[in-house]
């Protein structure tokens, strides 16, 4: 069995999103040009989620990738939800008096974001209501409590994560009448996601990250190479910092017991997620909602399962760690991806590999014989690589779809070998998650002519 | 690098080569400072002074010692064949498309065979034959009609089957092939030794060497080369010869009075490998793969393999500064196609090692062919040079011509193909160059199909009406950076893409040229023929016709008014041009010629022309749109738009007026149509072109007028057995061959050029004859189309070659014109034609090999035509610039 090309350009591009930030009077004068995105499966169905929204009441834009497990729903949640909660946050005091005095009034809401969606991305209708009663309870807490001061994104930020968290732990305790909200409710807060967002506002870009997605800015150097910049720190076992976070918020007695095989617990690869109640709810707590709850959640194993050694929760936190990031007109992109990415790929390939890409350069070194000893067959397997990476950049018109091509049909000489690239496409679904991750990317694309005046001008 | 070109040279003695020019040279090749003088001075004067000591300059001095011119100087500006000469492949090969360079690369063959025995210098000859391999039908279809071409000038030439390929050549993948062509006798050598050989013999025989002299530009007096400035001085001399090669155009840019030499230099990579472990022989046949755009050689044991890839590289499109010739990079992302298609076959070289990649500028010209000759501007200027990287194969066969150009005033064969100035200053536009030799270089190996037209360099010059004729569904071919069109493609028709078109049968073309065809039989169609060369020349006094009258065979002292058809001869009585003259005055001329004449014929006319004030000569070709009003209702199309009246009676053939056109006044009207049919072309300022295009089509509708193209044109003219300047006459054609006698005054007591030799010929017969030759059992959908060049056989034998053919419409046939001679027998010696002899013989036209019987007639098929002809008189010239 064996996919064509054309095959393979149709998995690769089922899911892939560009949007081009529109001129005005023929010009862009956003920091950001636009953005492609696009996510392959290797979970059926896929647990990954992204979105991307305008903000309309203020400036910036906003953009995230959302890494599902043990099921999608919570990653689902987070995708609708968490950037209307950071929206909110960012709003002045007597913005969210208007839109509070129009829901009162029965007057037309003004709109907050602007959704820059994929067919695929779909918002649940069903629990729209109910998000949105959450979310005005937020809103209202935010009008009573108006401190007076300018609102801090990186401050807007990270009470937009815990907010959002606090409203699913919430969700889940309180239940619905309706069945069916009730059991998403559930679905949703016994699952769990990452996250990691970014906002982009003029030269201002903060990163909030929560989990191991990762976020990356790729740096045009003054000799046209391509370098990478982390902007967030991996949330698992692999970060001491993050290890040494979770043993001081612990007594010294579960220090063993805390981080297991590379897990939380033994259990959970992120360290710090969204949902995932069994990992922050008292054992009580959980007995009691299961319990209560439907059927369906009574008979899972795996959410009526309480971890070991679980003595004083919460052991897991959404609550982002964010940073600030000045651009400068040598930053060219970001790239949001999740760890299904990272694991296949060195952030300074993917660095290369975008950044050629987009300036449509290649900074292949030319080949010398010189006084070695090469035969006419290696020259020629050497040289087909090298075209192959060529005309690989051809078939994409879109960056992420690019980079998924490269972090699936890679070979040992870093180039798109078709024939891995459609055994790991045409891969069974039982087998597909064993060879790798659902991967999804979002390549924003900055604008360095208006980042650079606004450079000048500061 | 260094350590390949010294590999390169290793059989190089040439320090022993020849004491002579090595006592000139001397010293110097160790000095590297220009500051010390040279021990042996330049000579003052000479007759000739040769820039290039590559394979054409050595060529040249070689060809006019032996030919007794002795003051001859050859400047180097490094050292003899240091340039592209040195990196050539070194590939000596016959097998090419036009007779002239097939003839031209056999005379190198047969001078390189003889020349280590005649100079004492080893050149590396070795017969080695080559194999032209042919992936697809269409490929061995183009390999047939080179053997063909091969087989009748006598050299051995045999089409091959995949099987004996591989008995030819053990490495040969052959489970792609069709078939292929053997040509036992091509052969490689060492260019850089054959350069030195011709060196050595051209020594001997007097001509001065000097390396490391750079010539600066050439010195000209009164469009004469007066000399030659050098880095080392000063040189007065009546004959320069530029074979700088890939620089000979700037140098031709580098006097004050430019001498344009249209070529560009493109990167050529070609592959050396370390031997074999078992080393390939020395005499194994070159390779040619051209559907895989490589050739393949035996190098020492391993192999070298080069190509022409689809995407050249261009390069010293600024000059020669910017880049040194041997500092170039290799590129091995460029040479990965070439190096797959090696692979491919040759799959066994895989273990084989690299030696290197050599990167070496090859020139290559507008349309693939050599340029060589005298500047139009500047007499004394010679060129030889933009060889398309066959050089080595064409060094001695074109080296010959020159000599014989400069010493006898003209070569042994027609060279017009080759001929400086068929280029104007339009082909010397660096961009033009650097987009059309990239469409060029990838050509060398590309399918070679009739009709072909360039791409690039397109839309330079242009009718008025260009864009309403386009608008129609105009396709354009260019001829001379003009551009005309080929036929009108109907609304809601499409025809094929540009590369399936592309095909050596039936065009895709054939019903839309038919119907326009038929409408200029029947009803009448206008073709835009503007690009056509239009001279005036007028005096104060009689000179204007006295000195044409010596100029032209044909009598021109006609009433004014009176159109004239006739011969611009050469000494020889053949054909230098071919034109049309009204006489509009007593004392002024109107002269219309071939397209392509725009610089020979006005180059020849200047320097025969008197010096003298009261006469000018006007080049007015810009001046005027001319329309082709073809067919039976072109007369009533006209008198209805100049309300005057045409019948024969006041406008008869061959007649021309001044006349009004719709509003326009002032367009010169001639009852001529360069195909036989009736009908008139009328010649228009372009101010008013597109009111009376408008007006014509307007007024024709009723008469069912319709546009057309130079495919029709060219089966009416062929059909009728029109012969075309640059197409079937050439100098070396006189009025007599192709049944124009009456075109010429031999009568009269009036002297012109050319005179004497048609005076003999009258007396003593033609040695060949123009002839039109009916196909009989060709099935035009089915067998392969006739193009031009396509051998002829009289009773089985070999008698000489079409030159232009056509499918008639109205014959339903297809006609070739081309020439019959007579040979004898047994000697082989060319004897007279008569006409019995025409007529008496069964003739065969062989097409890639397929013979077809075609009736031979000397003259058209009046009776067909009569009854639409004009009763009196008969209009028997045509050419159209095809």
């Amino acid at each position: 069995f064996y996919l064509t090309p054309p095959q393979v350009n149709s998995i690769l591009k089922a899911n892939e999103y560009s949007f081009k930030v529109p001129e005005f009077d023929g010009k862009n004068i956003s920091s950001v040009l636009g953005f492609d995105s696009n996510q392959l499966p290797a979970n059926a169905p896929i647990e990954d989620r992204r979105s991307a929204a305008t903000c309309l009441q203020t400036r910036g834009m906003l953009l995230g990738v959302f890494d599902g497990h043990a099921g999608c729903a919570c990653a689902q949640a987070v995708s609708e939800r968490l950037f209307y909660y950071i929206a909110v946050s960012l709003l002045p005091h007597e913005t969210l008096l208007e839109i509070e005095n129009a829901v009162e009034s029965g007057r037309a809401l003004l709109p907050i974001l602007q959704w820059h969606k994929h067919p695929n991305d779909y918002f649940s209708k069903e629990a729209s209501k109910l998000y949105f009663s959450s979310l005005r309870t937020y809103w209202q807490e935010l009008i009573d409590l108006n401190s007076g001061e300018t609102t801090d994104v990186k401050e807007a930020l990270i009470n937009a994560f815990k907010r959002l968290d606090n409203d699913i732990s919430l969700e889940a305790q309180v239940g619905d009448p309706n069945s069916f909200l009730n059991y998403l409710v559930l679905r949703v807060a016994f699952s769990g996601a990452t996250a990691c967002v970014a906002h982009v506002d003029g030269v201002d870009l903060h990163i909030a990250n929560t989990g191991d997605s990762r976020a990356m800015l790729g740096v045009q150097e003054e000799d046209g190479s391509w370098s990478a910049v982390n902007l967030s720190y991996d949330h698992n076992a692999q970060n001491e910092r993050e290890v040494k976070r979770v043993k001081t918020e612990h007594p010294k007695s579960e220090e063993k017991s805390l981080v297991k095989q590379d897990r939380l617990l033994g259990l959970l690869m992120p360290f710090r997620a969204f949902g995932d109640v069994k990992f922050k709810w008292s054992i009580e707590l959980q007995k009691r909602v299961i319990e209560s709850g439907p059927d369906q959640l009574n008979a899972n194993e795996y959410t009526k399962f309480i971890p070991p050694n679980y003595h004083t929760p919460p052991y897991l936190t959404a609550e982002p760690e964010v940073i600030h990031h000045k651009l400068r007109p040598q930053d060219k992109f970001l790239v949001l991806a999740t760890d299904g990415l990272w694991e296949t790929m060195h952030r300074q390939d993917v660095a290369r590999i975008v950044g050629e890409y987009l300036t449509g350069v290649h900074h292949q070194q030319p080949i010398a014989v010189g006084g070695y000893k090469v035969t006419l067959g290696q020259m020629h397997g050497l040289l087909a690589e090298r075209r192959a990476r060529i005309s690989s950049v051809f078939e994409d018109q879109n960056a992420a779809t690019h980079l998924i091509r490269h972090a699936v049909g890679n070979n040992e000489f870093g180039t798109v070998d078709h024939e891995r690239l459609s055994k790991m496409l045409s891969l069974p679904e039982e087998l597909a998650r064993m060879y790798r991750d659902d991967i999804t990317i979002i390549v924003v694309q900055f604008n360095s002519h208006v980042i650079g005046a606004c450079q000048n001008e500061e | 690098a260094a350590g390949m070109f010294l590999r390169l040279l290793s059989d190089v003695r040439w320090q022993a080569a020849n004491p002579k020019w090595r006592r000139m040279t001397g010293s110097q090749r160790s000095t590297s400072s220009t500051a010390e003088p040279h021990p042996v001075a330049l000579p003052e004067q000479a007759q000739v002074v040769i820039c290039g000591g590559g394979i054409m300059g050595t060529s040249v001095a070689y060809h006019l010692s032996k030919m007794g011119w002795k003051d001859i100087v050859l400047l180097e500006q490094g050292r003899l064949a240091a340039g592209t000469t040195r990196f050539s492949a070194g590939i000596v090969s016959t097998a090419r498309h036009m007779s002239l360079e097939l003839k031209m690369a056999d005379y190198s063959n047969k001078l390189y065979q003889q020349l280590e025995q005649e100079t004492g210098v080893s050149t590396g000859y070795v017969k080695t034959g080559s194999i032209s391999l042919a992936q697809t039908q269409d490929r061995l279809i183009s390999l047939k009609r080179i053997a063909s071409s091969l087989n009748v000038m006598g050299i051995p030439c045999e089409i091959i089957t995949p099987k004996q390929v591989a008995q030819l050549h053990p490495l040969i993948n052959i489970h792609d092939l069709v078939g292929a062509m053997y040509v036992p006798e091509d052969a490689l050598v060492s260019p850089a030794n054959v350069s030195l050989a011709l060196a050595t013999a051209a020594s001997r025989n007097g001509v001065q060497i000097h390396e490391r002299t750079s010539v600066s530009h050439v010195a000209v007096q009164n469009g004469r080369v007066t000399g030659v400035e050098t880095d080392r001085g000063q040189i007065r001399c009546q004959y320069f010869v530029n074979c700088a090669g890939q620089w000979a155009y700037e140098l031709g840019h580098s006097g004050k009075e430019p001498v344009n030499i249209p070529l560009h230099a493109c990167e050529h990579f070609y592959l050396l490998t370390h031997p074999l472990k078992e080393p390939l022989a020395s005499d194994l046949p070159t390779v040619v793969d051209p559907d895989g755009r490589i050739y393949i050689r035996n190098w020492q044991g391993g192999i070298l393999s080069g190509g022409f890839e689809k995407n050249p590289k261009p390069l010293f499109t600024e000059g020669r500064n910017q880049l040194e010739i041997h500092n170039l990079q290799e590129d091995w992302d460029h040479f990965e196609p070439l190096l797959s298609a090696l692979l491919r076959r040759m799959p066994d070289l895989e273990a084989l090692q690299i030696m290197q990649l050599v990167n070496c500028p090859e020139s290559f010209t507008p349309d693939m062919r050599c340029i060589m000759g005298e500047s139009p501007t500047v007499r004394g200027y010679f060129v030889l040079a933009g060889m398309n990287s066959a050089g080595i194969s064409y060094g001695g066969g074109a080296g010959k011509y020159l000599a014989e150009w400069m010493v006898n005033g003209y070569p042994s064969e027609n060279v017009w193909p080759l001929d400086l100035k068929r280029f104007g200053a339009l082909q010397s536009s660096r961009t033009f160059l650097r987009h059309r030799v990239m469409e060029v270089m990838p050509l060398m190996y590309d399918l070679k199909v009739p009709r072909w037209d360039f791409q690039t360099g397109r839309q330079l010059r242009t009718s008025p009406l260009y864009d309403r004729l386009d608008a129609q569904g105009a396709r354009w071919m260019e001829k001379h950076g003009f551009e005309r069109v080929k036929y009108f493609v109907p609304p809601g028709k499409d025809l094929l893409d540009l590369d399936q078109s592309k095909t050596f049968y039936k065009p895709d073309w054939f019903d839309i040229v038919g119907s326009e065809v038929k409408c200029c039989k029947e009803a009448v169609c206008v073709i835009d023929m503007s690009s056509f060369t239009k001279f005036e020349i007028s005096s104060t006094g009689d000179q204007a016709l006295e000195s044409l009258q010596y100029l032209f065979s044909n009598d021109l002292d006609v009433p004014v008014g009176h159109v004239v058809h006739t011969g611009m001869l050469n000494e020889k009585g053949g054909y230098e041009n071919d034109c049309s003259i009204a006489r509009l005055s007593k004392r002024s001329f109107f002269m219309i010629s071939p397209t392509d004449q725009q610089v020979h014929c006005w180059a020849w006319l200047k320097n025969r022309l008197p010096d003298d004030s009261n006469l000018t000569m006007e080049d007015v070709t810009w001046k005027y749109t001319a329309l082709n009003l073809i067919g039976p209702r072109a007369v009533d199309v006209l008198s209805e738009l100049s309300y005057a009246p045409i019948t024969p009676d006041h406008f008869p053939s061959l007649f021309c007026k001044e006349m009004s056109v719709g509003y326009a006044n002032g367009i010169r009207v001639m009852s001529i149509t360069h195909t036989g049919e009736p009908g008139f072309m009328l010649y228009i300022p372009i101010e008013y072109a597109l009111h009376v295009y408008n007006e014509v089509m307007n007024m024709g509708q009723k008469y069912g007028i319709r546009n057309a193209g130079y495919y029709a044109l060219r089966s009416l003219r062929i059909e009728k057995f029109f012969a075309f300047w640059g197409q079937d006459l050439d100098a070396f054609t006189t009025p007599m061959e192709c049944g124009r006698e009456f075109q010429v005054k031999l009568e009269k007591e009036m002297e012109f050029i050319g005179q004497e030799a048609l005076l003999e010929q009258k007396q003593n017969g033609v040695y060949k004859r123009f002839t039109m030759f009916i196909l009989e059992d060709h099935d035009t959908d089915m067998d392969l189309w006739p193009w031009w060049g396509e051998p002829i056989f009289r009773n089985g034998r070999y008698v000489g070659k079409t030159t232009s053919s056509a499918y008639s419409y109205t014959l339903e046939r297809h006609v070739c014109l081309g020439f019959v001679q007579h040979f004898d027998e047994k000697t082989g010696e060319a004897l007279v034609v008569t006409t019995d002899f025409v007529n008496q013989g069964e003739y065969e036209i062989d097409i890639a090999g397929q013979r077809f019987q075609a009736k031979a007639k000397l003259y058209p098929f009046s009776s067909l035509f009569t009854h639409r002809r004009r009763k009196d008189e008969m209009e028997l010239s045509g050419y159209q610039g095809e």
